[in-house]
């Protein structure tokens, strides 16, 4: 194996590597934060990375032993970075027009020193 | 070297299907199960690009192309369901 192929075999392997990650980075995320509009970070930020490295990975390994150059992985790609924030942003509409019970209060500025609460620890807060 | 990276993303994409379940199962709001169904389809995207490098099959993209389509069309439309009521208008 020239030192060529074992190059492009390793970026290949990185690159299944860190997608694979990043995509269990974003679903982890999805199950463990608290709120919804926490909840919506993982899937929109991290996912789409992953699925994205995944996508170049598999470009790069049908390019290498195939006669012509691939394109129709990156073209799912461009797809899914385009619509990913669209689908998002109508996400946290619908849960802002549902009114998502699970979500934090406004952070509100102590009356009795110095420094913000979020009006959950019974501290008195200014009106 | 590419056999055995293959083989572990299919272990942590699997482990993200999972989690991916669990949300959508457990999730307190109609929004979270949304979410989680939207991030299903990413997954599945994942899940056809690993298993078209595991048994060298050049035509799982058509696949992966339908469900990214599918996956935005569908929480477009359950997210203006949520928003409007109906989904067209």
């Amino acid at each position: 194996m020239t030192g060529g192929a074992l190059a492009l075999e390793a970026l290949i392997s990185l690159l299944v590597l860190a997608g694979a990650f990043f995509t269990l980075a974003g679903s982890i995320g999805l199950a463990r934060f608290p709120y919804f509009f926490l909840r919506l970070h993982g899937p929109t930020k991290a996912t789409t990375l992953g699925v994205g490295s995944l996508l170049i990975a598999s470009a790069l390994h049908f390019s290498s032993h195939g006669e012509q150059i691939r394109f129709q992985e990156v073209l799912i790609m461009l797809f899914l970075f385009i619509t990913a924030p669209v689908s998002a942003h109508l996400m946290a509409k619908a849960a802002l027009h549902v009114r998502v019970a699970s979500r934090p209060a406004l952070p509100c500025k102590r009356l009795d020193g110095p420094g913000w609460t979020d009006g959950e620890d019974g501290a008195p807060l200014q009106t | 070297m590419i056999a055995n990276a293959v083989m572990i993303a299919f272990v942590a994409v699997a482990a993200a299907v999972l989690l991916d379940l669990y949300r959508i199962t457990r999730g307190p709001e109609l929004p979270d199960r949304i979410l989680g169904l939207d991030t299903l389809a990413y997954n599945a995207i994942a899940l056809l690009m690993l298993a078209g490098m595991h048994f060298d099959r050049d035509s799982y993209f058509a696949a992966a192309l339908v469900i990214g389509m599918l996956g935005f069309v569908s929480t477009v439309a359950l997210s203006s369901y949520l928003l409007r009521g109906e989904v067209i208008e």
